[in-house]
């Protein structure tokens, strides 16, 4: 990831989205996905691991940066936020995978600004099987909210909820997957 | 799962985010966790006997002290809650203050009568303060370290480390309104070395409590 790079349109997206603007959102997803694919494969080559690790990590860095959104601070650049989420999941993967952390210089991370595109790469992640995970109540919110694509006020009437219940649930519920990734790895 | 999944399902129907909820709700256990400590300080020792030590100015000196740290740990805490932020002055501003409280109370040692230096390093109630700041802070630790794990902490050590040295100088506020040892080097020492002891303690399990 490269500071200069695209500063300014990274963080009117970010900006966009944190009013709630979907489609700015998922642009911004969708470009830091392929900046974060090209920071995790380089790292994780040097220690002899695949694309299937590199996807998962570039899947919870991507949960983080959406679940923790609200500690950006607009007045401040925005790719150094970003950068400072992906080391630390790097960094916490590898004290969980008790790999030689010692010969890893991760500071040298600037020379890495080849993004891949491909996106074809699945993770080990089960979107199944991390919905299995969630309360049943929280899981129907997400369900409804998130993938069927209900408006809150439809899911409210669906899941018997109030619309404020809706929101807080699928809110908590995302915080739960976001566990649930990171607890995937180990 | 494909990462495009994934981003289907965290944009659709996305909320807006309320901005400066993490400022305001460290703030608030700043607060709450303060009072704790004062409430546990008169629930177990009490307030100071006697009247007017509330004028004095060595209370003002402990809790100036301590609003300090306090202040500067709490805008420090904001950052490292906030990925990608240093706050590289705020610690010079707690450095100085250890530095100023510690040579005042070299100071006043060398300057005071020899005959009572022990009393003014060990006061009357050394063992009590030792024991009640840590136990007074272990409330507000709590409540900062539930508050920053709502943040994205990235400096895990450093984080805890914070965390461990307001809720200890919340704990020093809360017993200066008990303590009956009025002394500069009393206050470097104790003061100072129970906050700092709180820091230590703070990073040394911040990292386990912090991680997400």
């Amino acid at each position: 990831m490269n500071v200069s790079t695209s500063e300014p349109e990274l963080r009117a997206l970010m900006i966009s989205g944190l009013d709630g603007d979907a489609a700015a959102h998922r642009t911004l997803l969708e470009n830091l996905s392929s900046r974060l694919r090209g920071y995790f494969t380089g790292q994780l080559n040097r220690i002899g691991r695949g694309p299937v690790e590199a996807e998962d990590l570039v899947q919870e860095a991507l949960m983080a940066i959406h679940t923790r959104r609200h500690t950006y601070d607009p007045a401040q650049l925005f790719t150094p936020w970003v950068y400072a989420i992906a080391r630390y999941k790097f960094v916490d993967y590898l004290r969980r995978e008790k790999a030689s952390m010692r010969d890893l210089p991760i500071e040298d991370t600037k020379e890495i600004t080849t993004s891949d595109n491909s996106g074809q790469v699945e993770s080990s992640l089960d979107l199944k099987r991390l919905m299995a995970g969630l309360a049943p109540k929280v899981r129907q919110a997400i369900q409804a909210v998130k993938l069927d694509g209900l408006s809150v006020s439809e899911a409210a009437a669906q899941c018997g909820m109030s619309e404020s219940n809706v929101k807080v649930t699928v809110h908590r519920g995302l915080k739960a997957m976001a566990r649930l990734i990171r607890e995937n790895r180990s | 799962m494909k990462t495009d999944q994934l981003i289907n399902l965290l944009s659709t129907n996305l909320e807006p985010v309320k901005r400066g909820e993490t400022k305001k709700m460290l703030t608030w256990t700043i607060l709450a966790g303060g009072l704790a400590a004062v409430c546990l300080m008169l629930a177990t020792v009490g307030l100071r006997p006697g009247g007017g030590w509330f004028l004095s100015g060595y209370l003002l000196l402990k809790l100036l002290f301590m609003l300090i740290l306090i202040g500067a740990g709490a805008a420090l805490l904001a950052k490292l809650v906030s990925p990608g932020q240093d706050g590289r002055k705020l610690y010079t501003v707690i450095l100085l203050a250890f530095l100023a409280i510690g040579s005042a109370g070299v100071c006043a040692l060398v300057l005071g009568p020899p005959a009572a230096r022990d009393q003014m390093m060990m006061g009357s109630q050394w063992a009590t303060c030792a024991l009640c700041i840590p136990l007074f802070a272990i409330v507000p630790f709590s409540a900062l370290i539930w508050a920053l794990r709502r943040g994205a902490p990235t400096n895990l050590r450093r984080t805890g480390a914070v965390a461990g040295l307001v809720a200890g100088a919340l704990g020093a506020v809360a017993y200066a309104f008990h303590c009956p040892d009025d002394s500069l080097p009393f206050i470097a020492l104790w003061y100072g070395g129970m906050v700092a002891l709180c820091a230590l303690l703070g990073a040394m399990i911040g990292p386990r409590l912090l991680r997400w």
